[in-house]
């Protein structure tokens, strides 16, 4: 462990070991939009952390909004930090640099705060490494009042059990409120002359209410070390129990109700380096609906709530006009469900033609495409490439998946798309979904069959294409899917190899049809964290001991350092990696997630997992009456939805 | 199988009206972006400047930017060439100043030409490098660049993406010395393929005996252009 307190840059020390390592660009710093406020006359300083690589990091829209939102408070600092790549890892401890931030090259250490978005529970041994390399306790009952409080965030926060050990809170939800009270408190907290320390801080903390709605449950900081967990002999927890008085029983997830009055980011960041999506994004509603069971995103930000038209407008000229970007991405979760995306996908591709400026929709339901909307997407110049999820092979599942979608739409959409041009779709399917046998996911290649064959019956061509990309399903929290029992990775493997012989088997299409799936190991390591308690904390430390980091990259991932680890850190509570993640919950079970309030009501979720297993479809509140899933009554929210009617107004020259 | 009818590529695309090249330098930390960063960072740049940019016909339209003998990642550069097309005439200055603001600090567009007689290839023939090898004892410095400058071939082993390969150093060296500031070389290298840069002069320098630098070297293009047995001249 590296001890260093000092808040000098390290940029002198780092520069010489810049040209020993991989893509010295990524830790340099200095992207356009970027920030550098004076860090010694803050009185509060966050580092904020995407636990991946830069190329990664950089373009994460929630680690974009916070960096904004926060130095636009006079007194505050925020810098960004990213995971370092194991080669300067190895620099950086023999030459003792502790783990910076990039914006001004300072020490985690000299941060008040550090948050950390988990957009993926792969990220948890990446944060290990940035507390060891920055000097930081890793465990939070060994930190000092001098060390910065570390906080979690992103959609693995719904559940941070296996990490508890290692932050000392973490937020759920929607950020932009959350860290603005946070701040309040850590400022208040030093003004005061830190009473109590940190453990007085961290009560504070745990006190934090931000009701979206008044009277409402409000969004809260849950401090796990406020809270107890028993077990019952047979390993399944027994009860979470508040150890203090400033704790409450359930902390609640943070929503923001009006997002036309957080326009953010701004001055979306630029980097020099590549990154893993160069475009600029506009998020054009947060939440979703559809009610598709196996998808976490969709569950845990409801209700939905769209940016206006207008809104949208100003965001993608203010954030073209500051980053140059050809390409603008229109973000959410099935951004053509967005009540006005035909004006608006029109009204900017009337507003930039002719200035070679790309659109896109990176998530697209087949039942929401249609090829006026596609024509006005590709209208600048580019044709990108049309993905579609039907997620399930057949019509059963997808009615289990509550993904409803039939094989007529999916065939007629994508036989549209062929007819308008386009040579290559793809197709995304996962496997591994409950109830699912060989027959449901053999379908996904009479899938791919009929689409081609329709393809080339509409274009008269032979050479269009269809790429089959297959995921395997891990079970979520604050999901209908949180009690299923997560498909072994023998099976898994098994089922795909199948799959891939009978789309060779039938030569007058296999060379139409590309396969793309990945096996089944790491989606096994992904349930064990997704879904772990405490006990899996363990693990994590094990295995970054003997040496995991990136554990998203499959180059650095490693399956046996995860089961072996698994091994010796759950057998002395006689459990095991299965126990975790092929094991069906019972109803009756606490489930390590149970005193964190997504808003869904647990009884809501249960009768839904019901329905899956009974093969019965719900459908979408916006156009539908209210189902109960319980999150606008409890968070006092409501879907927020136009038509707004108003037009997207061109923009005045001069 | 159907007929192929090809696509009309979408709406006219503006000839090129002038061609203005620039100038630029990589100065600080800005040494470590690689040519493809560069290229990024410059293509939004024009867009976000506004200049009247002009694109290669075809799907997937190009901004008309044309390099040169970009030097490598890490090495710093107070001459840089770029030519861009513009589809409408503006004053090179103009371009110039717009551009300037909208690169970062450390790429800084430092003159402007549109005099386009000469190719940029023909007419960027040499590379003048200072490279600071911090800790270095002149007098070691001064018997191996003897020593180089002696001999009339001289290969070293570079790493590349497809293994190991030999480079011809000497053949490319114009002029080399120890420079006047401290723990500085003076290098000239003629522009060939491949190109021979500082690190490999470095490796043969090394190689005849020069001692290694504890901290990795720091290079510097200082001028690029035409060389007249004395000196690099820049093109503008």
């Amino acid at each position: 462990m590296i001890e260093t307190r000092s808040s000098d840059s390290v940029f002198d020390r780092l520069e010489p070991l810049l040209p020993r390592v991989a893509k010295p660009v990524q830790y340099i710093g200095g992207e356009l939009n970027s920030t550098v406020k004076d860090f010694d006359a803050a009185a509060v300083r966050w580092a904020l952390m995407y636990p991946d690589a830069y190329e990664v990091g950089l373009p994460n829209q929630g680690v974009m909004i916070l960096y904004e939102v926060l130095n636009e408070v006079p007194d505050v600092v925020a810098e960004r930090a990213y995971a370092v790549w194991p080669d300067l890892e190895a620099l950086m401890r023999e030459h003792e640099i502790p783990h910076f931030s990039v914006d001004s090259h300072r020490p985690l250490g000299a941060f008040d705060v550090i948050g950390v978005s988990f957009a993926t529970e792969l990220g948890y041994t990446n944060l290990l490494t940035a507390l060891d390399l920055a000097g930081i306790p890793l465990h939070a009952a060994q930190r000092g009042d001098h060390h910065p409080i570390v906080v979690a965030g992103g959609h693995a926060a719904f559940n941070p059990e296996p990490i508890a050990a290692f932050i000392d809170a973490a937020i759920l939800g929607d950020g932009e409120q959350a860290v603005l009270a946070v701040t309040a408190v850590i400022r208040q907290w030093k003004a005061d002359g830190c009473p109590q320390g940190r453990q007085g801080l961290l009560r504070q903390l745990a006190s934090v209410e931000v009701p979206a709605a008044p009277g409402a449950a409000p969004g809260g900081v849950y401090v796990p070390s406020l809270y107890d967990v028993d077990y019952l002999d047979d390993g399944r927890i027994q009860r979470v129990t508040p150890n203090d008085l400033a704790a409450p029983w359930r902390v609640g997830k943070h929503t923001l109700m009006d997002l036309d009055e957080w326009e953010y980011p701004k001055q979306p960041l630029v980097p020099l380096a590549e990154s893993v999506h160069e475009r600029m994004s506009v998020e054009i509603f947060r939440g979703c609906t559809r009610g598709c069971r196996f998808c976490q995103a969709g569950m845990i930000t409801r209700p939905v709530r769209e940016r206006s038209i207008e809104g949208i407008g100003r965001m993608v000229d203010r954030g073209l006009t500051a980053t140059g970007f050809d390409e603008v991405g229109l973000l959410s979760l099935s951004s053509a469900d967005h009540s006005e995306i035909a004006e608006v996908a029109k009204g900017l591709a009337d507003r930039y033609e002719g200035t070679q400026t790309g659109l896109s929709l990176p998530s697209t339901r087949v039942d929401a495409f249609n090829v006026d909307l596609a024509n006005e997407l590709s209208r600048n110049g580019r044709r990108s490439g049309l993905t579609f999820a039907p997620e399930g092979g057949s019509e059963r599942i997808r009615r289990v998946i509550n993904k409803m979608v039939t094989e007529e739409d999916l065939i007629r959409t994508v036989t549209t798309a062929y007819a308008n041009g386009w040579r290559q779709v793809k197709l995304y399917f996962m496997c591994g979904l409950p109830t699912e046998t060989d027959e449901d996911v053999l379908q996904i290649a009479e899938v791919a069959r009929r689409v081609i064959a329709a393809g080339r019956e509409v274009t008269g061509r032979n050479d269009i294409r269809c790429t089959v990309s297959i995921g395997g399903f891990v079970p979520k929290p604050h999901t209908p899917f949180q009690w299923a029992a997560q498909l072994d990775h023998e099976a898994t493997d098994a089922r795909l190899a199948k799959l891939r012989d009978a789309i060779r088997a039938d030569r007058r299409y296999a060379k139409a049809i590309g396969v793309r799936y990945h096996d089944g190991k790491p989606g096994v390591i992904e349930g064990l964290l997704s879904r772990g308690d405490r006990r899996v904390g363990d693990v994590i430390e094990a295995v970054w001991r003997a040496g995991g980091r990136f554990d998203g990259w499959n180059e650095h991932f490693s399956f046996d350092r995860w089961a072996s680890a698994a091994a010796t850190a759950l057998a002395p509570h006689g459990l095991d990696l299965d126990w975790f993640t092929t094991r069906e919950r019972e109803q009756a079970e606490v489930l390590p997630w149970d005193h964190l309030d997504s808003g869904l009501d647990k009884e809501w979720l249960w009768a839904d997992w019901q329905d899956a297993i009974d093969e019965v479809e719900v459908d979408d509140c916006r156009w539908s009456p209210c189902f109960n899933c319980g999150v606008c009554p409890t968070m006092g929210t409501s879907i927020q939805v136009g038509p707004t009617g108003r037009p997207l107004i061109p923009l005045t020259v001069g | 199988m159907g007929a192929r009818t090809p696509r009309t590529p979408p709406g006219d695309v503006a000839p090129v009206a002038q061609r203005v090249r620039l100038r630029f330098t990589k100065r600080g930390r800005l040494r470590f972006t690689s040519h493809r960063d560069i290229q990024r960072a410059l293509e939004r740049a024009i867009r976000r400047s506004g200049l009247p940019i002009a694109y290669s016909a075809g799907f997937t339209p190009h901004p008309k930017v044309s390099w040169a003998g970009a030097v490598p990642t890490g090495a710093a550069s107070e001459c840089e060439y770029v030519e861009i097309g513009l589809a409408e005439r503006r004053d090179p200055e103009w371009v110039r100043t717009e551009l300037d603001a909208a690169l970062p600090d450390g790429i800084d567009v430092v003159a402007a030409s549109d005099d386009t007689a000469v190719s940029l290839s023909d007419a960027l023939v040499a590379s003048r490098w200072q490279v600071r090898c911090e800790g270095l004892d002149r007098a070691d410095m001064a018997a191996a660049v003897t020593a180089l400058l002696a001999v009339d071939r001289l290969a070293v082993r570079r790493m590349t993406k497809s293994g190991e390969r030999d480079v011809e150093v000497r053949d490319s060296i114009l002029a080399l010395s120890v420079g006047q500031s401290e723990g500085t070389l003076d290098i000239v290298v003629a522009t060939a393929v491949p190109v021979v840069r500082p690190d490999d002069v470095m490796s043969a320098l090394v190689g005849l005996g020069m001692p290694s630098p504890a901290v990795p070297p720091i290079a510097t293009r200082l001028t690029f252009g035409s060389w007249d047995g004395e000196q690099v001249t820049p093109l503008f």
